[in-house]
């Protein structure tokens, strides 16, 4: 059980054996460069966010945020996430019960496709809804004379951002759900549990930490989606544009202020996501402890 | 209710865990499981428990064919290795999880469920810890737990696999011999895999010895440790010295030496096995027809019973025999390493070396 916890960082206090102790320049050296790093690549452009936001004062930055086009980015780019994140949970818990607890031919496979979109551009990635649903596309012609809208349209946006998400649950649910095994499972259904009950009183308390972990991370990437999204939207103001798209348009017309002011709200639901992600890690950590002792003997 | 396995094979790639297996166990009794590690044993507990399913044969419970019923509905009681306790519950919530969980027209009221709980608590003795969570109680305490959980259902058949493998000696036999005293008490048909022999042999009333998939023998434990049908049963249970010979007219010859036989222990002359278990030689000193030639190597002189280790005289290979002898009989001999003495056998199993293997 030992492995489970290594997996996650941080969970012990480094030990420091003499024979690996640096002299003390060494060690102030390179806490000197991660911060400097951390400060010109990560703090600084955060900053420059909130303050070119602001730079015209909260009315300006507040009438920027309420304005219609940068309304309808919002309520796109939340509408995009509601559907993309659920679809993605049930796809996710789907795969990793099906990987970790059953053996059937094409499981590699299917573990190397889950990890696709993690490995293509999303660029990429768009342009392929494009051809397949695009007017000159494979389904192009029957998807017009259906009058259905794919590309350019709500449809098209969820499905780019599907794509892009789809690893996050499943890649935090795998290693969880191999690592416990089935037995205590197994003994819900000897017991008699159904396989809802099965799920709910055992699977699902066991990696519900991991399970939110992963949302958070498919929620914070569905939000954030630039590349495959800008294919597939067609930058239509006020109906396909969102939030990071919208950021883009305003910041090309010279419009800094709102451009900033929209990019700020992004900048801080990444913000939220890693306080989230911090919490979610330390709850994990706590329940891959207890465990680790229940069974390490 | 009883058990009856019949035929049962299962395959797991080109493995054959099982080979036509068969056996019955009449209601109430305690059969244990034995044999090596990877010998098939676990795999028939979990068909039996529904939780595996064999390629061929049935497995019957109380007379009715349950091959295909479902784990859940076949009313077993399951004891895993390492528990499986549910880690996020309370032990009072994983002993009641059974009942919790049964659809609501036979579910009892949570009045009736807390009362069996708190009775299950106090027949495994633990009913102090109701509140704790699995991370903290130890291995037994644990142990005694999943076995209250898994009684709570009322089985009709309790499957345990190998339930005190992950404990520490002392506490595995308490265990043990509390488990044979709650089988007196609630008399329901336990199915018991291990792979040590002193536990199948102290706790239960049948043992069933298993190696690579097949059955070697059925039998109380007496007749399966005095009496045993195959080299692998002899080999198995309990320490013995092995020797390699010739049967011819009545004995045993092993090299120049003959050493006689009973007139049951050979029906036919040719290559054979001998198995002597440590406890049935004679020692004689020094060198005399009708025995085995040996040097005494090491005594180990502690408990109740003295180990000599001795080599023989005419074999050079440090092949090193074993003989134990009471203490006080050893001092009466006032042996010493180095000496030589002759190895009359009490009692010798011999078992004929198929032409093909020799």
């Amino acid at each position: 059980m030992s492995a489970s916890i290594a997996l996650i960082p941080g969970n012990r206090q480094a030990y420091e054996a003499p024979s690996t102790r640096e002299p003390i320049w060494v060690k102030g050296g390179l806490i000197a460069i991660a911060l400097t790093f951390f400060a010109i690549f990560l703090l600084l452009p955060l900053a420059t966010v909130f303050s070119e936001a602001l730079r015209k004062g909260w009315g300006a930055y507040a009438a920027a945020l309420i304005e219609d086009d940068a309304w309808s980015a919002i309520r796109l780019t939340v509408l995009a996430a509601a559907v993309a994140v659920p679809l993605n949970l049930v796809f996710g818990v789907a795969a990793s019960w099906a990987i970790a607890k059953f053996e059937f031919a094409g499981k590699r496979v299917l573990i190397t496709l889950i990890d696709l979109p993690f490995s293509v551009s999303p660029v990429i990635s768009g342009l392929i809804y494009v051809l397949m649903f695009g007017a000159q596309g494979w389904f192009g012609p029957w998807l017009h004379a259906h009058d259905i809208k794919i590309v350019f349209a709500l449809p098209g946006i969820v499905l780019a951002t599907v794509f892009v998400t789809f690893p996050f649950v499943a890649r935090e649910l795998i290693p969880l759900m191999e690592a416990q095994g089935s037995e205590e499972e197994e003994a819900a259904v000897v017991l008699g549990a159904s396989a809802w009950q099965m799920f709910r009183y055992t699977t699902l308390p066991s990696i519900k930490w991991g399970l939110l972990y992963g949302v958070i991370l498919c929620n914070a990437r569905a939000m954030g989606e630039f590349g495959a999204v800008s294919v597939v939207s067609g930058h239509i103001r006020g109906q396909t544009n969102t939030m990071p798209l919208h950021v883009e348009i305003l910041y090309n017309e010279y419009n800094y202020a709102a451009a900033f002011a929209v990019a700020s709200l992004l900048a801080l639901l990444a913000i939220v996501t890693l306080g989230l992600k911090t919490l979610v890690e330390r709850q994990t950590r706590r329940q891959t402890h207890e465990k680790s002792t229940l069974t390490g003997e | 209710m009883s058990i009856a396995i019949r035929n049962i094979s299962k395959q797991f790639g080109a493995f054959k865990a099982l080979d036509d297996v068969s056996i019955d166990i009449p209601s109430g009794e305690l059969v244990a499981l034995l044999g090596p590690s990877g010998c098939g044993k676990t795999t028939l507990l979990r068909i039996v428990a529904g939780l595996e399913y064999a390629d061929r044969g049935q497995i019957l419970l109380a007379g009715d064919d349950a091959s295909d019923r479902h784990a859940r509905d076949r009313q077993v009681g399951f004891v895993f290795q390492h528990y499986a306790l549910f880690r996020h519950m309370s032990v009072f919530d994983n002993v009641a999880f059974g009942l919790r969980v049964k659809p609501r027209r036979h579910r009892p009221a949570e009045s009736e469920i807390q009362r069996r709980v708190k009775h299950l608590l106090e027949l495994v003795q633990l009913d102090w810890l109701a509140n704790r969570y699995p991370t903290q109680l130890s291995g037994g305490q644990r142990q005694r737990i999943a076995l209250a959980r898994a009684l709570a259902v009322e089985p009709k058949v309790l499957l345990l696999d190998e339930p005190f493998g992950a404990l520490d000696a002392k506490v595995r036999k308490e265990l043990r011999r509390w488990l044979r005293r709650l089988h007196d008490e609630i008399h329901v048909t336990s199915v018991f895999v291990t792979h040590d022999q002193e536990e199948a042999l102290e706790v239960c009333d049948r043992v069933v010895l298993i190696n690579k998939g097949k059955i070697e023998q059925i039998g109380t434990p007496e007749s399966v440790y005095d009496h045993p049908a195959t080299p692998f049963v002899a080999n198995f249970l309990g320490s013995v010295n092995l020797f390699h010979g010739r049967v011819e007219e009545g004995q045993l010859h092993l090299g120049d030496h003959a050493l006689a036989l009973d007139k049951t222990a050979a029906d036919a002359d040719g290559k054979a096995v001998a198995f002597v278990r440590p406890h049935e030689f004679d020692l004689l000193p020094g060198a005399q027809a009708g025995g085995l030639p040996a040097k005494i190597v090491r005594i180990v002189a502690v408990g109740a019973s003295a180990r000599i280790e001795l080599s023989e005289i005419d074999r050079s290979d440090g092949e090193v025999i074993e003989v134990t002898v009471a203490r006080d009989l050893f001092r009466l001999l006032a042996l010493a390493a180095g000496d030589v003495v002759s190895l009359r056998p009490r009692q010798i199993r011999v078992f004929q070396t198929p032409a093909l293997a020799a």
